[in-house]
């Protein structure tokens, strides 16, 4: 019941030219194939002809991972607040405000509990179609409790992260959640319960350099940008050609910074066998690769196309700039 | 070199030599002349330096003649002896770590250094540390909890360095892992940031139970020219974005990210390099002293909870009601 209201009042919008394209027909952004965009979607949202994987709303992310009507919200009842009374383009609060209409909820985090596999979890998604994903007080405090009362509630902890890095309207204190949400994760530590993380396109900055590669095991999504500093900050910085694949998934994997590439369509089967295999449970092979195919009403994207918030430390469509020099 | 906002005091000073250069020369007593204008001086140091703006502040936290990280080591410690290497990829001259005392006791130093002239500079990668530097850090960490040292870390970087390299050798990685291995510290540990505080580069070695910060250091999420090439795609905007990101001590204080701001003298650090490190030198011992006091078995997590506590948040409004 507090699911279905959830799932209604969180009407999945993605507004980023890398997420699922709205239209009946689209051309794939990796192969350039013309592909049905039903077919798109219930393919978890990667092309079937090359596997390009797009960015997924939270919607999406939980459908895949969560086992059917078992996500509980957690997060929803903390909202940001303007302690810099930041003005841009327009004043934060005001920025927020339109972020938070348009998304369906305060910040760019869910948090939650659910079953995966049958194995009871708590689920941290990210959104980076609100405000590039970006971490200020909120997502670093929704992290921490996420954290806290999965240890207490013994529930082994699945992150799945997007984020353009650290959140500079907040200024300082957002670059100290980086130093709140890995104090937090202590509480697992000394649960001893796993913390798994899944590293999805992009995360960049001060995101992946705390709790996002903090996990006993990470894996990312293939092709995914995951980096400190983003491509064009480095560019800038050092006026060179960035080395092919540099700073995506599969370069990384190769560079010994990743437990895995797992593709979209293995996830949760990885995901959860990966968490049995920690905690000295048998081992669940029976359910092939057992992410859930997605239930097409709920995933149903908005046609929505205006560009994402410049209030991540991103660049609004690309994603692919980092902080400089930093979180 | 002087700051734009400095030129009337360096005129007055000018003004004063000439003053007396010249009663000397002609041998007569200007000294009554020469105390006025000294203590205008005076005067005028003190509502120049109250009055910065934040990008000014900015400006003075990075400029030629400052104190370095070298400077302290050299003169408010007693004994800096220098340790190298982080044991897998290398040493980073960026990144400067070791043994020293505060009153006869020892510690564990880790430090960024920048450079105090342009070789050095080139030499220090002005300051911005590669993998290689966070894991001599950690492994200083390492000996500090073997040993029972306190932790003093000194903070002074434009941020860890954006390369290709950084990158491969997992720069976001290591910064967690440092940050992670510096909370778990089971010794006291102070961190003075010095100059310039960039970010998660800054952070990684700042998870410490007593934060201070030089009156006119700064310390951001985000270096100002980077934070309005994103938001005015102009990083002429600096001064309006340093402003924005309230990234000076006082600032800092006001939500809790540092504990503590000490005082440089009138017209800068950098104007008065000996002063300064005197007054570090004395809030360094005195720091030290009082965390020693502190229970041992509650280090680790004071250190938890400042950072815990860190942020903020307000209830929200059920959403599409
Ligand atoms: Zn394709």
């Amino acid at each position: 019941m507090a699911l279905e209201r959830w799932f209604r009042r969180n009407k999945p919008t993605r507004s980023d030219d890398d997420a699922t394209p709205a239209g009946l027909w689209v051309k794939c952004d990796g192969c350039g194939a013309q592909i049905y965009r039903k077919d798109l979607v219930a393919n978890l949202s990667t092309c079937p002809e090359c596997g390009h994987h797009y960015r997924v709303t939270v919607e999406e992310r939980i459908a895949m991972l969560a086992d059917d009507g078992t996500f509980e919200p957690w997060s929803g009842d903390l909202a940001p607040t303007d302690p810099l009374a930041f003005v841009d383009t327009e004043p934060y609060p005001d920025r927020m405000e339109r972020v938070q209409r348009k998304q369906g909820r305060p910040d760019a985090i869910q948090t939650g509990a659910a079953t995966m596999g049958g194995t009871p979890v708590a689920l941290v998604v990210m959104d980076f179609f609100f405000a590039g994903g970006s971490m200020g007080s909120v997502v670093g405090e929704e992290i921490a409790r996420a954290a806290e009362r999965a240890a207490v509630e013994g529930r082994p902890l699945v992150a799945v992260t997007a984020s353009g890095g650290a959140r500079m309207q907040e200024g300082a204190l957002s670059l100290m959640q980086m130093a709140k949400t890995t104090v937090a994760l202590e509480a697992l530590v000394d649960a001893g319960l796993p913390y798994l993380v899944v590293l999805s396109d992009p995360t960049t900055g001060g995101v992946t350099a705390s709790f996002a590669t903090l996990g006993d095991v990470v894996f990312a999504e293939p092709g995914a940008l995951i980096c400190f500093a983003g491509p064009r900050v480095i560019q800038q910085t050092i006026k060179q050609e960035l080395p092919e694949g540099f700073q995506r998934a599969e370069f990384l994997l190769a560079r010994g910074m990743l437990d895995d590439v797992v593709p979209r369509a293995e996830l949760k089967g990885r995901l959860v066998r990966t968490l049995q295999l920690l905690q000295d449970r048998p081992v669940d092979r029976g359910e092939g690769d057992g992410t859930s195919p997605p239930d097409l009403e709920a995933s149903e994207v908005s046609e929505a196309s205006e560009a994402s918030e410049t209030s991540a430390s991103i660049e609004p469509s690309s994603g692919e700039e980092g902080t400089a020099r930093g979180a | 070199m002087a700051l734009e906002f400095e030129r009337p005091i360096l005129d007055l000073e000018g003004k004063i030599r000439d003053m007396r250069a010249y009663a000397e020369e002609q041998e007569i007593d200007l000294g009554e002349e020469i105390a006025l204008l000294e203590a205008r001086l005076e005067r005028l140091k003190t509502s120049t330096f109250e009055g910065l703006t934040r990008w000014q502040r900015v400006q003075v936290a990075r400029a030629p003649g400052r104190p370095t990280a070298f400077d302290y080591l050299e003169h408010a410690f007693e004994g800096f002896e220098e340790l190298h290497g982080d044991r897998t990829l290398g040493d980073d001259p960026a990144l400067v770590t070791g043994l020293a005392q505060l009153d006869g006791r020892s510690v564990v130093v880790v430090a960024q250094q920048k450079g105090r002239d342009t070789k050095e500079n080139i030499h220090r990668n002005f300051g911005m540390s590669h993998p290689s530097g966070y894991r001599k850090a950690m492994r200083m960490f390492d000996l500090a909890d073997r040993f029972r040292l306190p932790v003093v870390t000194l903070i002074d970087t434009p941020g860890a360095y954006p390369g290709i390299a950084a990158e491969e050798q997992g720069q976001a990685w290591v910064i967690a892992a440092s940050i992670r291995r510096m909370s778990r510290l089971r010794v006291p540990a102070l961190s003075v940031v010095i100059g310039e505080g960039g970010s998660g580069g800054a952070l990684a070695i700042g998870v410490a139970n007593r934060v201070a910060i030089l009156e006119n250091a700064t310390y951001s999420v985000i270096s100002p020219e980077s934070c309005a090439a994103i938001l005015w795609r102009d990083a002429t905007e600096a001064p309006r974005a340093a402003e924005a990101l309230r990234l000076t001590a006082h600032d800092l204080q006001e939500v809790g990210v540092v504990d503590r701001v000490i005082a440089e003298p009138p017209g800068g650090a950098h104007r008065a390099p000996g002063q300064t490190i005197r007054e570090v030198a004395r809030v360094l011992r005195e720091e030290i002293a009082a965390l020693r006091d502190g229970d041992p078995d509650a280090w680790t997590s004071q250190r938890r909870a400042r950072f815990r506590a860190l942020g903020r948040v307000t209830d929200h409004p059920a959403l599409g009601a």
